[in-house]
């Protein structure tokens, strides 16, 4: 097996699996395309994570990366949480192997965009439920000059649909036939 | 606990039998050179020749038509370029499907990058090649079809009778890639009307690393392994003779035997089926009839591939995936696509596959693993929400 022991431990026994009830941050990134998907709820309570779970769709690479990034964020302040990585994650997880370090390695981005959520619903800024359909590149990075793609890295000119390197999809859409049927309650 | 082994695609285990034959031609300490002149080759010659006869026998060719080679993928590509370069005067395009294994698909995309031209024939949603589309693709300078006998990932088996009447008509040269059906199936050259025909011997019980060409008289093509005269100067290197030991022995055995196990293998395909019936969400892939019965392709809607076979494997089954993440190049399967499934779907994607090693009780076993892995990630899921 190509995974270290501590990604196959957190792989096996995933901690923290679920999704909090009224939650005060949501943060959800990925897409069932390409194989992984993850959605991070938190609890804030003086600043700090009071209460993280996770919920997972994709590789034993993206279990263990989510349950990693739970346990690491959890009683964290938002401070020390926004300063977790990709790279801190993995080194964690004992490393991961070379092909699955962008695209099953989202728990961050998935924390830090719980985060952000909790600052933006605080400040009156979000809706409580999304649109049934939001597209939005998940690869911008602060300044908004320029866009990542979030699996490969490289820089696009441009919000594009697909890399113009690896081909992967760099929208987050919820408008998949998959989704519209799991979602409606 | 001994492993429930449902990934025969992959590689079958040894027929006793087959073990015993090649460890008896060890201990007779066979080691002779069938070219040799002196007796010790005659010996190997006449090992050799009786492999031969038993794989001829096992496809009812002729014995002068079979050529040892060290897989199928070598057969394949021996079969694609051997033709694309001793033809290339007559013409240089070549007709194939959207569904082959890599070892055809690559091969005929390395010519198309070396200036021949290639007709990728569609398949329907059960990944079946219409026979029409076929025909219709056939060009003055056609020279080459190749379609598979039987999908290694949807064991889809595909109408190559009638494919192999139309090339016969427009006489071009027609390949099968019967890697996954032959020795399972019935397979029969002269019914299917094929010219040249890959197989290897770990899809029948035989070893790993020994395969044959089947190429009928008078078909043109060029050898792959060029640099002697063995096998009647089609593929030169001395012949790995464990492999034709134990290739001969599988043939042989695969022929008597194969009532028999086609009969426990559609046990083991109902027993799979009716178990697929109790869990919800899944979608079946490939055809209902039409297809190998040693094999259950199958997408399990709202998770990923690759950690089902993980905690498969742990609960002791191992079984195979086509889910992206899970493939080197984290590509999603081109036979799923071809047939249509989203790639959402596809995603969840596993292969049973098994032999005559398996019983209904392993099925079994598997099925709670499966089961409770199952439910175990769809918990996890985002996508995923009871009722």
């Amino acid at each position: 097996m190509q995974y270290s022991e501590v990604v196959m431990d957190h792989f096996k026994k995933p901690r923290n699996v679920g999704t909090i009830e009224n939650p005060d941050g949501t943060g959800e990134v990925g897409n069932p395309i390409c194989g992984d998907m993850m959605t991070i709820t938190i609890k804030v309570k003086d600043d700090r994570i009071d209460d993280i779970k996770f919920n997972t769709f994709g590789c034993g690479a993206a279990i263990a990366v989510s349950s990693m990034v739970t346990e690491m964020a959890r009683g964290k302040t938002l401070e020390e949480a926004m300063n977790i990585t990709k790279e801190s994650v993995a080194k964690s997880l004992g490393g991961l192997p070379k092909n699955k370090l962008h695209c099953s390695n989202l728990g961050a981005d998935a924390l830090h965009k719980a985060i952000t959520n909790y600052y933006e619903r605080k400040e009156g800024k979000v809706r409580e439920t999304r649109e049934v359909v939001k597209v939005e590149h998940i690869g911008e990075r602060e300044g908004k000059e320029k866009c990542y793609c979030p699996y490969c890295d490289t820089g696009l000119p441009e919000p594009a649909p697909l890399c113009t390197r690896c081909g992967k999809p760099t929208l987050e859409r919820t408008d998949f036939p998959i989704l519209k049927g799991a979602k409606k309650e | 606990m001994k492993a429930i082994y449902l990934d025969h695609i992959s590689g079958n285990p040894l027929h006793p039998q087959v073990k015993e034959a090649i460890i008896d031609y060890i201990q007779k300490d066979g080691f002779g050179n069938p070219v040799s002149q002196h007796s010790i080759g005659d010996a190997a010659m006449e090992i050799l020749e009786d492999a031969r006869a038993k794989v001829a026998q096992l496809i009812n060719a002729d014995p002068q038509e079979i050529v040892f080679t060290s897989c199928g993928t070598e057969s394949n590509n021996h079969a694609i370029k051997g033709v694309a370069f001793a033809r290339a005067k007559k013409g240089k395009h070549i007709i194939t499907s959207n569904i082959e294994h890599q070892s055809v698909a690559r091969p005929i995309r390395m010519l198309s990058q070396m200036g021949y031209n290639v007709t990728s024939v569609s398949v329907d949603k059960y990944g079946i090649v219409n026979p029409a589309d076929v025909e219709k693709a056939i060009r003055e300078d056609t020279i080459l079809i190749s379609i598979m006998h039987a999908n290694n990932e949807i064991g889809t088996i595909e109408p190559i009778a009638e494919i192999g009447r139309i090339a016969k008509t427009k006489e071009v040269t027609f390949h099968t890639d019967a890697v996954v059906s032959c020795g399972n199936i019935p397979v029969d050259v002269d019914e299917m009307g094929v010219d040249l025909m890959s197989i290897a011997a770990n899809q029948f019980y035989g070893p790993a690393g020994i395969g044959a060409l089947y190429i009928r008289e008078k078909t043109r093509l060029l050898p792959l392994i060029d640099g002697g005269v063995q096998e009647n100067n089609r593929r030169a290197g001395t012949p790995n003779m464990l492999g034709v030991v134990g290739m001969g022995k599988a043939a042989e055995l695969a022929r008597v035997e194969m009532p028999r196990r086609t009969e426990h293998l559609l046990k083991l395909k109902k027993a799979v089926m009716d178990r697929l019936g109790t869990i919800d969400k899944i979608v079946l892939n490939g055809h209902p009839e039409k297809s190998m019965p040693g094999l259950v392709s199958f997408s399990v809607e709202y998770i990923e591939g690759e950690s089902m076979m993980m905690m498969l494997d742990e609960e002791g089954v191992s079984i195979s995936t086509r889910s992206a993440c899970a493939s080197g190049s984290l590509r999603t399967s081109h036979v799923l696509i071809a047939t249509g499934i989203d790639h959402a779907t596809a995603q969840g994607t596993l292969v049973f596959s098994y032999g005559i090693d398996i019983a209904v009780e392993d099925i079994d076993k598997a099925f709670e693993a499966l089961r409770k892995s199952v439910a175990f990630l769809r918990n996890m899921s985002p996508l995923y929400k009871k009722g």
